[in-house]
């Protein structure tokens, strides 16, 4: 009863002494339950009834003295029971308004005599004495109980004989069983009450909306409202359903399960019936389970949320951790929202070890599920502070001389909360300069250089002079070597950051000149460049891009190209419509008639497009400014500008293109603009830059089959191979096997690359070159080997063994890629010799155990080619020790092309007798039937294909078909792909060569599916389909002969 | 003025004066009669007078500093009759309007050297500077601020060492940085108004 009270019942907060119960359904039940059990004690335990409690149980009644009657002595204002103790004190004692009780047999009177007012007493009595079981058993009883379990009670008691001792200690056994009978009834209770409310719905769907979208990285593909109108109370659900307690639809789309129309409902969350496709119409009735909350359920339902969903719980503890400064209250109340569920969820096995002292382990766990949502709060908040900050910084923008703002607090908090946001919005682009370079300012005084008070000087004259000391100032400002950090660092921190970008919002053409030559130059900085963006720099240089002045346009565009560096900037520029303005002054090359008189400071139309161009290519490394950037019609204006023949404006217009190429609809765009041919143009420029930015690009729209023609079509290939000769400048040379590994998927391609000795040139970068560029002519060399001349090329080069040797690296794709190259490779007698020599096959082999599934399945194909070429595989593959379990072990993987790969290694190994008895001890027939059901034709080939071979050993037929492999097989029959057809029916001629198999078959339909391929043009699915039926048939006709005989 | 008169004037200005086209050179000369008859009452005086010349620079070329409106009349004034007449007029602002930077460079240091020894001295550069510091605490301290200016820009400028800045220094320091060109005082039209004036030039009249 105890731990009842003080844990599950609800006190209202009022401080101590005039401590109440609050009214609440839950307090009531515990109270009802009380009541029952003390009425109903006097009955059923007499004994126990009798004992007398080591200290009286008081509190203010209102029961009249006339109510008692028998068994009472009654006065006008005093009650005593005739029951008295050892002493002869009276059991219960009654003075107006007070009274004493001393037993539960009394207790339990006092009640009946109560009738309809007990509740309001017992009420009372528990308000009053917090600690019943103490009073009544004694503290020493109490202390027990907190700290161990019902055992040392026991033996604590059992040790002094006395009978007393013996009554109270079965007193102290019944309260205990109303302790936790009174816990679990409040926990039915309270597990009835777990109601979700619209906010924390809507909340939860807010949250998951952020994070969702296309890419690997988020929790979902979408999640929408199936209606947009939301009621005012939240609700979205028409009023009619909002009777039963439910608050909207949501159609969840995640990453690897068909959409989900789930129901959110004040009980949970759960699958409902679905849209109905004409009339839009939901469904209602619940499909599924209720779920305490959408985040639960999409973690049942989809595998990948929850693969995910943990990777975003990972990062926001990350984020979490750097801040220290937490907003403390928010997730405390959080907290106690997640109290109940946790509650729950902890308490059962509690209650089953009949441990009471929950509360102070379980807090700590109860923290995790929480996590997530902390993040949440605090990145609201965030936002919002991050929304004041910038509001204070506009404000002192107004007054020219503002303090140096200290980037402590305000800047950390905004960083994460940006992140956060941002995680999602940009494309992973390498090179990324994301982490945050400590900010370290220069210590006070501390051996400054003289440039720093030089400097001070001359901030100094920019805040307190006028236009011509302005202009002054500036220019002598440029004299510092600006380019080294020092001198940036002085400037921001004797406040002339502010200053500068001040002046940019004046209206003198000569001061933002002047400003805008020294941020272009600092900008340099990582740092700075955060601090302009902290300080709105780029939404007023943004402005600066529609001033008539060409050069102010650039310098702008200069510095934003500077600043657009980090996440922040880029969206920043985006938000503020700077793409669309740097991509209006890409326009200003095509008006080639240029005045003759301009003014005094302008620059001309090309090099503005230049500057354009180069603050485009900064921007480009975020997602959503790709898109703007399509938006805008920059395309076009891009093609146009890669006609002109100024390296300076070909570099940033061919690494915007090549920054964008990584986005499909650019690939398309890039197509259809002509782009690639002026591309390949430049591939033959002199300039090294340019040329790797073409390869790069060449590299990234080549995934397109007709693009890699074009690039065959316009000469290109003639100046890649060329560029492999020259192995100095290793960037360009990774751009440049990138781009010859892409286009040499097309065949013709390949033959092309053969005739300009690309392929010779390729196997000499297979040695002492960088990963980037081994990865790259790696899988160059593999596409290469899918012909025969170009296998016995490679192996006449000697490219082998350098192939072998990398087997052994740690770099996934690069794996991926020597593993498809080896197995290219092993397809050829002589050159599998050369690899099973230099021990390549054991070194395969063990790269199934790579983590990483594509190496795996990689390394699983590579194998199939080396089983059929080694001499005497069967010996070799047995050799490997623990290597047959290890790759029967790989068909429980979850991965289709892991499973395919198996399937085919394992349809290789199996044609050794003795390998294939190995495996069968394994266990790969339970395994094999397991995959029988799956709807992946590249599977469904190799699995069949590998049962057909299985089947050669023992009793594996019967096996199959008792793991009920079969019926799924005859399912393959329908599929769509000739060569599922094939290997399928090869594998249902040999199960047919046991009766039940044929039975199944039968009984699935397989002989008229089986029928129509016999008259296939495939000679090998003829024959198995017909040897199929044939054995079908024969057992029929044996039946039918053992049933007339 | 009559046809002949002007189409003479306009004849011998335009043999000088390359920046502008004839017609132009004309509607030039007109501008100016009808601002020297607005400003000046004794009619017989050919020309504009110093304080019309400022009225003009202020309201039409958006001038503010006295000192430098000053120096540019001075500037205007080849002759130094205090008075400018047409043939000034026009060639003023050919390089006002049209000039080449070469042009402008030369004018701005005709601005703003004064005493005729072909040197920007300290003491000029101080005197053109000492309003271009917002008033500070007390004028001790403005003028040490003002110096120190002074002394940036001398370092800034003056290659040769000197103490003074010759035409030299000025051309070098200006083509290497051409904010410097109006580096003590704006004395040419900025670039808003230029353009507006163009159209005038080319218009209106």
């Amino acid at each position: 009863m105890g731990v009842a009270l003080t844990r599950s019942a609800q006190w209202t907060a009022a401080g101590y002494g005039t401590r109440t119960l609050e009214i609440t359904p839950l307090n009531e039940v515990i109270l009802k339950e009380i009541m029952m059990f003390v009425e109903s004690f006097i009955y059923k335990h007499p004994q126990e009834a009798k004992y007398v409690f080591v200290e009286p149980l008081e509190w203010k009644t209102n029961l009249d003295p006339s109510a008692f009657e028998s068994g009472y002595i009654v006065s006008e204002t005093t009650v005593k029971s005739e029951e008295v103790d050892k002493d002869g004190q009276p059991l219960l004692f009654l003075s107006v308004p007070h009274i004493k009780i001393r037993s539960l047999g009394q207790l339990s009177r006092l009640l009946l005599i109560a009738k309809d007012r007990k509740l309001k007493e017992a009420q009372a009595c528990i308000e009053a004495n917090r600690d019943p079981v103490t009073k009544i058993l004694g503290l020493d009883y109490n202390t027990v109980k907190e700290d161990t379990s019902t055992v040392n009670i026991l033996d604590k008691i059992t040790k002094d004989e006395d009978p007393e001792s013996e009554i109270k200690m079965k007193v102290g056994m019944l309260l205990k069983q109303l302790d936790l009978h009174l816990l679990n009834h409040s926990l039915k209770h309270i597990s009835l009450q777990i109601c979700l409310n619209p906010t924390t719905v809507k909340n939860d769907i807010e949250l998951l909306k952020h994070f969702s979208g296309k890419g690997e990285q988020t929790v979902l593909e979408s999640i929408d409202y199936t209606s947009d109108y939301e009621f005012s109370n939240g609700c979205r659900a028409p009023p009619w359903r909002q009777i039963h307690g439910e608050i909207c639809y949501v159609l969840v789309k995640p990453h690897d399960v068909e959409t989900l129309c789930v129901t959110c409902s004040a009980e949970g969350v759960f699958l409902n019936g679905g849209k109905t496709e004409d009339e839009g119409e939901i469904n209602y009735e619940r499909k599924s389970e209720i779920y305490k909350d959408l985040v639960t359920f999409l973690k049942e339902k989809s595998a990948k949320f929850s693969e995910n969903m943990s990777k975003q719980d990972i990062r926001f503890t990350e984020e979490w951790k750097k801040e220290n400064e937490e907003p403390k209250e928010i997730p405390k109340k959080e907290e106690a929202d997640a109290l109940p569920k946790a509650f729950l969820a902890s308490s059962k096995n509690i209650l089953e070890k009949n441990q009471i002292n929950f509360g102070k382990t379980q807090m700590t766990k109860r923290l995790e599920p929480s996590l997530n949502w902390k993040a949440t709060v605090d990145f609201k908040e965030h936002k919002s502070l991050l929304r004041d900050t910038q509001e204070e910084k506009h404000g002192g923008r107004l007054e020219r001389a503002g303090p140096p703002v200290s980037p402590g607090r305000a800047q950390l908090v905004r960083k994460s909360a940006e992140k956060i946001e941002e995680i999602l919005s940009d494309s992973s682009s390498e090179n990324e300069e994301d982490e945050e370079p400590p900010d370290h300012r220069q210590e006070a005084n501390a051996d400054l250089p003289s440039e720093y008070w030089q400097i001070q000087k001359l901030v100094k004259y920019l805040k307190g002079g006028n236009q011509t000391a302005t202009v002054i100032a500036l220019c002598s400002m440029k004299d510092f070597n600006l380019a080294q950090e020092t001198c940036q660092l002085a400037i921001r921190d004797v406040g002339g950051l502010e200053v500068l970008i001040n002046l940019l919002d004046t209206d003198e053409v000569k001061c933002k000149i002047g400003s805008l030559k020294i941020l272009k130059e600092i900008s340099h900085n990582p740092q700075i460049r955060r601090n302009i963006v902290d300080l709105g720099g780029l939404p007023i240089m943004v402005n600066i891009l529609d001033s008539p002045h060409k050069s102010l346009k650039c310098l702008a565009a200069e510095t934003i190209a500077n600043v657009a560096k980090f996440r922040r900037a880029r969206r920043a520029v985006r938000h503020h419509g700077g793409i669309t303005k740097l991509v209006a002054l890409l326009d200003c090359a095509q008006s080639s008639a240029e005045p003759a008189q301009s003014s005094l400071y302008d620059a001309r139309d090309v090099e503005v497009a230049r500057c354009g161009a180069l603050a485009l290519w900064s921007c480009s490394k975020s997602y959503a400014n790709k898109e703007a950037i399509r938006k805008a019609g920059g395309i076009p204006l891009l093609a146009h500008l890669l006609k002109t023949s100024h390296e300076n404006m070909l570099i940033p217009v061919v690494g915007t293109l090549q920054e964008c190429a990584s986005e499909e609809n650019y690939r398309a765009a890039i197509k259809a603009e002509r782009i690639i041919e002026n591309l390949v143009k430049n591939l033959n420029s002199e300039n090294e830059q340019l040329q790797e930015h073409c390869a790069m690009a060449i590299y990234q729209c080549a995934e397109d089959k007709e693009t890699r023609d074009l690039v065959r079509l316009h000469g290109g290939l003639k100046p890649l191979a060329s560029l492999l000769n020259n192995t100095d400048n290793k960037e360009r040379l990774a751009a440049v096997t990138g781009a010859i590994w892409k286009c040499s998927i097309s065949k013709e391609n390949v033959t092309k690359f053969r005739e300009y000795k690309a392929i010779e040139t390729l196997v000499g970068l297979l040695t002492d070159q960088p990963e980037e560029v081994l990865v790259n002519v790696v899988g160059a060399l593999g596409e290469c080997c899918q012909e025969y001349e170009n296998r016995v090329l490679v192996r006449k080069c000697g490219g082998i063994q350098p192939l072998v040797n990398l087997l052994v690296g740690i770099n996934q794709t690069l794996l991926v890629n020597v593993t498809k190259a080896v197995g290219a490779c092993a397809v050829e007698p002589e050159s599998m010799m050369i690899i099973d020599r230099l021990d390549g096959v054991r070194l395969l082999w063990s790269l199934l155990k790579n983590p990483h599934p594509d190496v795996k399945a990689s390394a699983a194909w590579a194998l199939c080619p080396c089983i059929q070429n080694a001499k005497d595989a069967g010996e070799m593959v047995r050799c490997f020790v623990g290597g047959l379990e290890l790759i029967v072990n790989l068909l429980k993987s979850d991965n289709k092309e892991v499973l395919a790969s198996v399937c085919a290694a394992i349809t290789n190994i199996a044609k050794d007798q003795e390998n294939l008895a190995v495996i069968t001890d394994h266990g790969v027939v339970p395994l094999l039937s397991k995959l029988a059901n799956t709807n992946n034709d590249k599977l469904r080939r190799h699995l069949a294909e590998a049962i057909s071979r299985c089947c050669m050993w023992g009793r594996n037929r019967v096996a199959f078909g008792e793991y009920k492999a079969v019926a799924p097989l005859v399912r393959y029959l329908k599929s769509n792909d000739a060569n599922v057809h094939r290997a399928t029916a090869q594998a249902l001629y040999q199960l047919s060569e046991d009766a039940d198999n044929c039975i199944t078959m039968h009984e699935n339909g397989a002989v008229k599916l089986l029928l129509g391929m016999v008259g296939s043009p495939d000679q090998d699915l003829q024959e198995a389909a017909a040897g199929c039926i044939s054995n079908i048939r024969r057992l029929a006709l044996a039946t039918e002969k053992a049933r007339y005989t | 003025m009559d046809q002949k008169t002007m189409k003479k004037l306009v004849e011998s200005i335009s043999n000088t004066v390359k920046n502008f086209k004839k017609s132009e050179v004309e509607c030039l000369i007109r501008l100016f009669h009808s601002l020297v008859e607005r400003a000046n009452v004794r009619l017989n005086n050919f020309g504009l007078d110093r304080n019309a010349f400022r009225a003009i620079l202020h309201s039409v070329f958006g001038m503010t500093d006295d000192m430098l409106m000053n120096r540019v009349f001075f500037a205007f004034d080849k002759d130094n009759d205090n008075c400018i007449n047409a043939k000034e007029w026009v060639k003023g602002l050919s390089v006002f309007l049209r000039g080449t930077f070469e042009e402008k460079l030369k004018f701005c240091f005709e601005v703003y050297y004064l005493n005729g020894d072909g040197y920007i001295s300290q003491e000029e550069i101080f005197d053109m500077l000492k309003n271009s510091l917002h008033q500070q605490s007390s004028e001790e301290e403005t003028d040490e601020g003002i110096k120190e200016l002074v002394d940036i820009t001398l370092k800034k400028m003056d290659y040769d060492n000197d103490g003074k800045i010759s035409f030299a220094d000025f051309e070098k320091a200006v083509k290497k940085d051409k904010l410097l060109l109006e580096v003590f005082g704006p004395c040419l039209p900025e670039a808003k108004v230029e353009c507006q004036q163009l159209k005038l030039v080319k218009g209106t009249f």
